[in-house]
């Protein structure tokens, strides 16, 4: 036989290898983990809290392990750092606050395990459990809170419009009125230009306010619109080619999205809150993170009952 | 369910979008089809080459890459085109592959003595391919062809991803508004069966008729 039947086998075989080279590198991660982890117990035996057996904090506990959904894509906010892949922004930092009420601050991103929830997707990752929290710009509202509870908000923003830095046309959302304007499938700011600016063509949407921007810079919409801190991060990318309209016309609580029901952890990630912005850390996060836009630390807003 | 009937409206806005958007793209992948194929068939070398490529470039791109390459890429060259059109094109260009591909093993089932008889009487090869080798060469690809048709049907839900308004993508707008997924992505596969099932008897009915013609 010219082509001996193994040869067949080849392509599989080179398949096979790259899935086992993936599976061994997650096997190398979770060995570095518990290493830390095991390295870490006599300094987290102090920090480390205590909760009622079957709340969902004891079960994280336990678990060793809280995952926290949040966008990957969000400068500021929450966003992969291409470098080191770690998760950065001012939502993920508080994530990793609150998870300290768990965990200690001993090492905390062993802890943690960020998962990429864009808009669409937050409510079913909360409902199936993929996630313990959702913690991803995400707006407070009453539709939403048909289908998951919020903790907090633990921040207010506004939605706000980003033009092309040439642009003078568009003021405030009355101007947008007959302008192409782009937001993202599934998000509040998309009905809240419905509502606000009803002739504004709102036919192009993506999935991400990145492939909006793009559209931006393309000419295929005049404006981009959503939360101004979002918009604010795309002003830190393109400096010279967008600007900020600086007209916010929303409130837009955003709150942790957690599992309908769950009062207990609910409180708890309430008080958990409290704690953070009652001794500096949120401030800290601020500073770090949304902060370096020059946008100076805001007073947190009063949590919901 | 209740949020399918109440909104059948908006269903049947996004239903003629995906009809016209696979009727489109449908057509400009059955002539992309039948020229690369043709193209791969040929005494010409360059020609062979070209096809080859097209065919297994295309077919080994995600259909999504496609879609977005082509959305952000081609206002980069001063071509702006909105979302449907480009939807229509990136559609067209992949199923354009398969079809190619369909077609020429439609061409292999013609008898050689076909060709072979066409030659001796004259016929130059572009003559004989379009007189003699085609119209049988495309019945016999009624079946597959209808297969095709059908995946594009369902591929053509990926158009969302760019932001055109068919059936997913209208029914992923309905689901933010109305926070409950399930119930609507279940009314949009409702909405796509109206159009792959009937499809599939007819494709069926189709391909039995021109069997038994022959």
């Amino acid at each position: 036989m010219r082509n001996p039947s193994w040869k067949l086998l080849v392509p599989f075989l080179a398949l096979g290898l790259m899935a086992s080279a993936c599976g061994g590198s997650d096997d190398d991660d979770a060995a570095a983990t518990t290493t830390a982890g095991g390295g870490a117990t006599t300094t987290e035996a102090t920090t480390e809290s205590t909760f009622a057996a079957g709340t969902t904090m004891a079960k994280i506990q336990a678990a060793g392990k809280i995952k926290i959904g949040t966008k990957f894509d969000q400068p500021l906010f929450g966003v992969r750092n291409p470098t080191n892949n770690e998760i950065e922004g001012f939502d993920a930092s508080i994530g990793r606050l609150i998870a300290e009420g768990i965990f200690g601050d001993d090492d905390i991103d062993s802890h943690i395990e960020f998962i990429e929830t864009p808009s669409k997707v937050r409510e079913t990752a909360i409902t199936d459990g993929q996630v313990d929290l959702v913690i991803a710009t995400y707006t407070i509202n009453d539709a939403r809170k048909q289908v998951v509870d919020f903790a907090g908000p633990y921040y207010v923003a506004g939605q706000d419009i980003l033009v092309k830095e040439d642009d003078d046309s568009i003021t405030g959302v009355d101007s947008l009125n007959g302008k192409k304007v782009c937001s993202v499938q599934g998000s509040t700011s998309l009905t809240n230009v419905q509502t606000k600016a009803p002739q504004a063509d709102l036919s192009i949407t993506f999935d991400k306010y990145s492939l909006c921007v793009e559209a931006l810079l393309d000419g295929r919409v005049e404006a981009v619109t959503t939360d101004n801190v979002i918009l604010l991060g795309f002003v830190d990318t393109y400096p010279d080619e967008v600007k900020l309209v600086g007209k916010p016309f929303t409130t837009e609580p955003y709150g942790i999205g957690l599992k309908k029901g769950d009062t207990a952890f609910k409180t708890w990630v309430n008080e958990r809150l409290k704690t953070i912005e009652d001794d500096g850390s949120y401030a800290e996060a601020w500073d770090d993170t949304a902060g370096v836009t020059g946008e100076p630390a805001p007073t947190p807003p009063p949590i919901a009952a | 369910m209740s949020v399918v009937f109440d909104n059948l409206d908006i269903y049947w806005a996004g239903f003629r979008t995906t009809v016209s958007l696979t009727a489109y793209s449908f057509m400009l992948a059955l002539a992309i089809g039948v020229v690369v194929a043709s193209c791969k068939v040929s005494p010409v070398v360059p020609l062979r080459a070209f096809a080859t490529t097209y065919v297994n470039i295309v077919r080994n791109t995600p259909l999504t890459v496609h879609l977005i390459l082509l959305l952000f890429g081609l206002p980069k060259l001063g071509i702006l085109l909105g979302p449907f059109t480009t939807a229509v094109i990136a559609l067209g260009i992949y199923t354009g592959a398969f079809v190619a591909e369909t077609v020429r093993s439609g061409i292999n089932t013609v008898g050689q003595g076909q060709v072979e008889a066409a030659r001796a009487i004259g016929l130059p090869f572009t003559s004989t391919l379009r007189l003699v080798v085609l119209p049988q060469a495309l019945r016999a690809t009624v079946a597959p062809l209808g297969s095709l048709l059908s995946a594009l049907v369902r591929n053509s839900a990926v158009a969302y991803v760019i932001s055109v308004l068919d059936i997913m993508g209208r029914a992923d707008r309905l689901s933010v508004l109305t926070a409950q997924p399930i119930p609507v992505l279940i009314g949009a596969a409702m909405a796509y069966y109206v159009i792959t099932i009937p499809l599939a008897f007819a494709i069926n009915a189709l391909d039995n008729r021109q069997r038994i013609a022959r």
